[in-house]
């Protein structure tokens, strides 16, 4: 017996919006440093607590300027980025000379996440973009119902709860770019230690006045001999 | 199979709290920085205040993104109205505008907790203080947000409010100076900070007069 298709939760209406994730990436974290701006995430995808595919590239380059990195749902982050092309299609069609900058690539993401909550079928992602135009640094973050903010550092999901705590304490202006790599992987490795969706193979991408690079996926060393790990039974007999 | 529920909601509070004090020729409106969601501070430096027109500052806090949609609502409709009316808006001009805003989403409402501040036609000192909805009333002062059960009790013992019984209606505008009113919040959101987890980091207070606004900053705790 089908449900009458004016209600929110009846189950002819639900097959036209989002209602929760299916395959999804977990945190990114984007810092400023002297240069530009630095941008790290892992190559994850989870299928719930599946790791299903673990060659995702979850950071993107937008027109000359900026960089996009996305956790939440991979297909919704595949859609944004076909606007994307559009957006910056439709741009460089003008012939004008000029060029989307990071801030208006924010804005128009921030718009988009915003309209999509209003029509009740979100984009499932909290988005990273950050960028350099004619020397200045930009770093902003949205989400899916669309709470957006800029500032030196920025990161999505459990990067929130793990690594900001770590930035707050160790960021500072002018970080070389050594020390903002260290610094990354830093957080990075403790969102591998502590973050169940998280996978040890990563890229970290740099955001100068020159370009746009992203770098080959490479792993982080992990050490697992901590004494407390060891003989984890001992004392364990007789309790259940 | 069940019907699954869904497990977003549209909304978030992402915290702060702002105060506007209207004094005989100036107005004060103030606002922390602090933007939080659940017990996480997302940022420390985001402004909660924005000037809509040349003698109306609004304030508001609750959720940014309704509160960032509403702006630019009305930053727009204001900049119609200067071409179709080649002047700027009055303060009770765009409090009329708020309110009916508010009201068009009624049914889905923008999560904002506004207080407009600014000067009248007079040249007076005016605040308006909203609800989510549009519902509203011209006072002499108002605090919303998160620390607003924290300030408004000190607000109304410090400012000597008449009761609004009395006939004839006395006007709740402070006769207090400009300094002494800028003092006076920075002591609320001082004391708010210390209570409410939601404000602290930064105050950001805007006064509008006669000569134009002026922009002051004070460090509040960030813990």
């Amino acid at each position: 017996m089908e449900n009458s298709s004016y209600s929110l939760l009846s189950s002819e209406a639900d097959s036209q919006r989002t209602l929760y994730p299916y395959v999804t990436g977990t945190s990114v974290i984007g810092i400023k440093y002297k240069d530009g701006i630095l941008m790290v995430a892992d190559m994850g995808g989870s299928y719930g607590s599946t790791l299903r595919y673990k060659s995702v590239e979850r950071m993107k380059p937008v027109g000359k300027h900026s960089l996009i990195g996305a956790s939440g749902e991979i297909s919704d982050f595949q859609e944004i980025l076909r606007y994307l092309d559009e957006l910056t299609l439709n741009d460089s069609m003008w012939d004008d000379g000029n060029s989307l900058g990071p801030k208006e690539v924010h804005n128009y993401l921030t718009r988009v996440m915003y309209n999509r909550r209003n029509k009740f079928n979100p984009l499932w992602n909290s988005l990273v973009l950050g960028g350099v135009k004619n020397g200045q640094k930009y770093l902003g973050t949205v989400n899916m119902i669309g709470v957006h903010y800029e500032d030196n550092h920025v990161a999505t999901g459990f990067g929130n709860h793990l690594a900001r705590p770590i930035l707050r304490d160790e960021w500072h202006e002018n970080l070389s770019f050594e020390d903002g790599v260290k610094l990354l992987e830093k957080c990075m490795r403790v969102l591998l230690y502590r973050d169940r969706s998280a996978v040890n193979k990563l890229q970290i991408a740099k955001i100068t006045d020159e370009g746009v690079t992203i770098s080959q996926p490479y792993s982080l060393k992990t050490f697992w001999n901590f004494s407390a790990f060891q003989n984890p039974t001992v004392g364990a007999e007789g309790s259940w | 199979m069940p019907i699954q529920q869904a497990n977003w909601s549209p909304y978030d509070n992402n915290g702060g709290t702002c105060v506007a004090i209207a004094g005989a020729d100036y107005c004060v409106v103030a606002a922390d920085t602090r933007m939080s969601t659940g017990y996480n501070i997302l940022t420390r430096d985001y402004s909660k205040i924005i000037q809509l027109a040349e003698k109306s500052v609004m304030a508001s806090s609750g959720f940014q993104a309704d509160v960032r949609a509403l702006q630019k609502v009305l930053e727009a409709r204001h900049l119609a109205y200067q071409h179709q009316h080649n002047k700027q808006m009055s303060c009770p001009a765009m409090a009329q505008l708020l309110s009916n805003t508010l009201y068009y989403k009624r049914f889905f409402p923008y999560y904002s907790f506004n207080v407009l501040g600014g000067l009248d036609s007079e040249g007076k000192g005016c605040v308006f203080t909203y609800d989510a909805v549009g519902s509203y009333e011209r006072v002499g002062y108002s605090s919303q947000g998160s620390g607003s059960t924290l300030i408004m009790p000190f607000l109304d013992n410090q400012l000597k409010s008449p009761s609004p019984l009395l006939l004839p209606a006395k006007d709740a505008v402070t006769p207090l100076s400009e300094s002494e009113a800028v003092d006076l919040v920075k002591t609320c959101f001082a004391s708010a900070t210390e209570r409410d987890i939601y404000t602290g980091d930064k105050l950001e207070i805007l006064v509008l007069n006669a000569k134009g606004v002026l922009r002051e900053y004070m460090e509040l705790r960030k813990d």
